[in-house]
């Protein structure tokens, strides 16, 4: 029998968090205790690293129904109606077992937000892996697609947006990240709170099982080349069981038969049972005899923390638990009822008649120690910082280097991926993959919602608080193109082992980057995720925060598109003069270098070209929109372009800068527009009125991109070549 | 005139057929559950695409043994119109319905895109209105479409005229790039020797508004309705 400190260090639990378990208990704890603690204390549940920095985020906002610390964001979309949204990271199961740990991921994301009661309506994802001629690479590449598309196809939700980039540091701890989003009418809106004494508390769903045991703990732990071991600690998921589960609880949510929903996901049990009682300010008292279990004879430490998935927990009146279990004989679904709300604020658990834990729930789920963790700027940090990529001389043939960027993996044509998601199921996605957000109707109210999710670690780790800004300016200013007003974000926060002073420098200046553009763009964050220890045998990932937006358009005909439409259109840019190399896909695909500095954003300005976008789509000023991120102006160009089958000839604002620099490099706060001539006055004099600053390019038509330089041709491809190099590059490598 | 939507544990389109009937046709429309003894005096049938039962054993294989299939046997022997739609195709092959097999993509992978496809045969009611020939451009989003059946049967359905639809190019040649699924001879939908019974793998339902990107899959829709709307159909089961 191995003794308590044994099996406390195996559970991640630290001494001093021992004694502060012992304080919360006034006694020892027993194993089971131990065990409920060590799941929720673990960072993924507890936040205990995060949580001081997290503060930071402005959570309110007049849209704001329910702001971070419930299941969802929750946000006022008009007529009555709400969106509910969340974002999480798989990283760790999906490292180890890609198809389950992806397939789990997105249904546990779905599970958040049907939860809060809300119809889920579209999954995004943000991937990031290894380079792609690494065999694993592939492999960890093509079983987290195939897994989330063996998910979410199968429970009719369609996968409309995403992104993916390769950088070396993913290659053994692949990032995945899974964001939902749902749509509700507000009055329908259920919290994950046990509250009435006397109640009853019923598991729903899939039957309890040794699958995911410890997962939680497992994904605060660095991974190392031993984790393969940890094979069990991966859930398995059932999209069939899942989507019967939807069905089911939306109905009892309806119908106004249960007082408190939440799901379970990770720490299982013990995560639902001691959180929706903290929530509610009550007790819970359990029989785990009743929990259906898959094999016999599981302990009930392992009953608790189980992660099998496609499970849900509910608080239901008495009397209404016999028409709950109606609707769940009906779905063929199992039903137990566990226990009872009680007055206390303890959840006691019993097994064979005996008590087998007995915690305060707030104890568990918010009583963990919150860490002001070392911050220490690393020493990588100011020397990459300070080299000029302008002291590269500057490439010979821009053809070849806009064919390479449009060929690379991180910007071609990501269609490979997405037609393996079925992403047009519901009938309600008017835009799809491929632009700058997907854009859903919202059929009960005849409003869109816009989506968006993005992020750039190569940012991050070379100026984490620009990086963290302008992941919050790319994903919003994506929704603006779009047409349609930011009304919330939630955030993914992917870094490495917090306990090392220099990756928490990372995630403070982040988080504090990201705040100060929420502020500015008056958007709340509402909810979202936090991934640490990111890291195999001690190396970490690029700190790679990930915005998922969301935005509101009056109608879906409102929405704007990236595409080139008609021959003699003009071609504008809009918006800021900050560029810089540094980081930049050029300086990466030309010469392998990931060095320099983002550029600086002017949030005010930014803002303003925000602003500026969503009157133009909105008013049909202008035939397209498009926001210039990695590769530039000529790769957006040729984005355009490509989407819209059609050429363009521009000529470059004169300035005294270097080609190379205009053509690629990368700058907040910038776009694209094509207006009809005749338009062309009036977005002008709006463009002024609105402090933002309008070159005249050039005219959409003809087959052919051509770039110059003051009637100096740089570039001039076909639609065919730029196709060729953009498209198939994933069949070529994967198939 | 009411069109019925059979909904299986984990149809997923079910919403899909019934919102375009609904709200973009303006015709009645109602649910019928897997495990209902009766049509609820639907004139027409869809069942519509989606993983009925998580796909498990095979596509289509447990929802073909629903009780509600005793019913939807019973409406088509007695000639009443079936639509099958992807997963809704494969649950008809499964009951014995429609010839063939729905195998796992050529290439293995699921594909979701817009395919086009040449109508072969306008001498059904789910074509009439169209010609041979016409090209629509519509959607498909499955995994299982690899439509198959041994060379002589698949001769006899041509000679009978069973094949409705074939993949082609966007001009109406069949190439075989055009061919999301591998499918035998490209065959995109077939129907039953009656011509009551449509299964195909294409979704219509996904091409009925301006806005979706296409409005072709309404021709099936609406040469439904030219061909029943002025006749009591059957008054189901």
């Amino acid at each position: 029998m191995p003794d308590q400190e044994e099996i406390r260090r195996k559970l991640g639990l630290s001494d001093s968090e021992y004694e502060l378990i012992k304080e919360h208990l006034r006694r020892e704890p027993n194993v089971t205790e131990l065990n409920m603690y060590s799941v929720m204390w673990s960072e993924h549940c507890s936040y205990k690293h995060s949580r001081s920095s997290l503060e930071l985020f402005p959570t309110s906002g007049p849209r704001v129904v329910q702001g971070p610390g419930e299941n969802a964001g929750v946000v006022d979309i008009g007529d009555g109606f709400a969106a509910v949204f969340k974002i999480e990271s798989h990283n760790h199961p999906s490292a180890i077992e890609p198809y389950q740990g992806a397939a789990t991921g997105v249904g546990g994301i779905l599970r958040d937000i049907f939860t809060m009661g809300a119809r889920p309506v579209a999954f995004l994802n943000s991937l990031r892996f290894g380079e792609l001629n690494s065999a694993a690479c592939r492999y960890l590449f093509d079983g987290v697609v195939a897994g989330i598309g063996g998910y979410g196809n199968c429970v009719g939700v369609p996968t409309v947006a995403g992104e993916i980039y390769f950088e070396p540091c993913y290659e053994r701890n692949p990032l995945v990240n899974a964001m939902c989003v749902g749509v509700m009418p507000l009055e329908r809106l259920v919290l994950g709170k046990a509250g009435g004494k006397g109640n009853l508390v019923v598991l729903a769903g899939s039957k309890t099982g040794r699958d995911g045991i410890g997962g939680v703990t497992f994904a605060s732990e660095e991974l190392s080349s031993d984790s393969e071991k940890d094979r069990p600690a991966v859930q398995v998921g059932d999209p069939f069981l899942g989507k019967l589960l939807i069905e089911a609880t939306l109905e009892v949510v309806e119908n106004g038969l249960v007082t408190g929903v939440q799901d379970l996901g990770g720490a299982g049990l013990t995560c639902a049972l001691t959180e929706t009682a903290s929530r509610a300010g009550s007790g819970i008292e359990v029989e785990l005899d009743r929990v259906p279990l898959r094999e016999a004879e599981m302990p009930a430490a392992e009953i608790l923390v189980s992660e099998s998935q496609e499970r849900m927990l509910f608080i239901v009146e008495p009397e209404k638990l016999e028409p709950l279990q109606e609707v769940f004989k009906r779905w063929e679904l199992d039903l137990a009822v566990l226990g009872r709300v009680t007055e206390g604020r303890e959840v006691v658990v019993r097994q064979g008649g005996e008590i087998v834990a007995a915690v305060p729930a707030e104890s568990i789920a918010g009583g963990a120690p919150c860490y002001y963790p070392q911050s220490r700027e690393p020493a990588y940090y100011k020397e990459l910082a300070a080299f000029e990529p302008l002291t590269l001389p500057p490439p010979k043939d821009y053809n070849r280097v806009l064919l390479e960027l449009l060929g690379s993996f991180d910007l071609a044509s990501k269609e490979w991926v997405w037609r393996r998601y079925d992403h047009m199921v519901r009938t309600s996605t008017v835009q799809g993959p491929g632009g700058d957000a997907a854009v859903i109707r919202v059929r009960e109210t005849g409003r869109a919602l816009a989506m968006s999710v993005d992020g750039n670690g190569r940012y991050c780790y070379l100026d984490p608080y620009r990086g963290g800004m302008l992941a919050v300016c790319e994903a919003t200013r994506n929704l603006s193109c779009c047409g349609a007003e930011p009304v919330g974000i939630t955030d993914c926060l992917n870094f490495g082992n917090p306990e090392k002073p220099e990756v928490f420098w990372q995630f403070e200046e982040a988080v504090k980057g990201m705040a100060a553009a929420c502020e500015a763009l008056n958007v709340p964050v509402v909810g979202g995720n936090v991934s640490f220890y990111n890291e195999v045998d001690k190396e970490a990932i690029y700190p790679t925060p990930v915005v998922g937006a969301v935005g509101l358009l009056e109608c879906p005909e409102q929405q704007g598109k990236v595409a080139f439409k008609d021959e003699g259109d003009l071609v504008l840019l809009l918006g800021g003069n900050e560029l810089s190399l540094g980081g930049s896909q050029l300086l990466k695909s030309a010469c392998g270098k990931v060095a320099g500095r983002p550029a600086a954003v002017d949030l005010e300005l930014e803002k303003r070209v925000q602003d500026l976008s969503r009157r133009l789509v909105r008013e049909k000023l202008v035939e397209s929109a498009h926001d210039l991120s990695e590769g530039g102006l000529a790769v957006a160009l040729a984005e355009c372009c490509l989407q819209g089958n059609l050429g363009a000839v521009v000529d470059l604002p004169v300035s005294d800068r270097r080609e190379d620099l205009v053509l690629f490099g990368e700058g907040p706060s910038r776009i694209v527009v094509s207006v009809k001539p005749e338009k062309l006055a009036e977005t002008a004099a709006l463009a002024k009125a609105g402090g933002v600053d309008l070159f005249e390019l050039g005219t959409a038509g003809g087959g052919i991109l051509k770039i110059n330089s003051s009637s100096k041709p740089l570039i001039s491809l076909t639609l065919d070549e730029m196709k060729q190099a953009f498209e198939g590059v994933f069949k070529w490598i994967m198939e | 005139m009411k069109w019925g939507v059979v909904v299986f544990p984990a149809s997923n389109c079910d919403l899909d057929a019934y919102h375009l009937l609904r709200d973009v046709l303006g015709e009645k429309v109602e649910y019928i559950r897997h495990d209902a003894a009766t049509l609820a005096g639907c004139d027409l049938l869809i069942l519509p695409g989606g993983f009925t039962y998580g796909d498990y054993l095979r596509p289509g294989a447990i929802a073909a043994r629903s009780p509600v299939m005793g019913a939807v046997v019973d409406f088509a022997a007695g000639g009443g119109p079936v639509l099958g739609i992807c997963n809704g195709f494969q649950v008809l092959t499964e009951a014995g319905l429609l010839p063939g097999a729905l195998y796992r993509n050529s290439h293995l992978q699921f594909r979701c895109l817009e395919t086009y496809v040449r109508i072969e045969s306008s001498s059904i009611p789910f074509t009439g209105a169209a010609e041979i020939g016409k090209v629509l451009k519509m959607p498909v989003a499955h995994g299982d479409g690899n439509y198959y059946l041994p060379e002589e049967k698949r001769l006899e359905l041509e000679e009978n005229g069973q094949i409705i639809f074939r993949y082609c190019d966007f001009e109406g040649n069949i190439v075989r790039e055009a061919n999301p699924n591998g499918s035998v001879d490209s065959i995109a939908g077939v129907c039953n020797r009656a011509g009551n019974v449509l299964g195909m793998m294409p979704h219509p339902e996904r091409a009925g508004e301006k806005i979706l990107g296409s409005e072709d899959g309404l021709v099936i829709f609406n040469s439904l309705l030219e061909f029943y709307g002025n006749r009591e159909v059957r008054g189901g089961a």
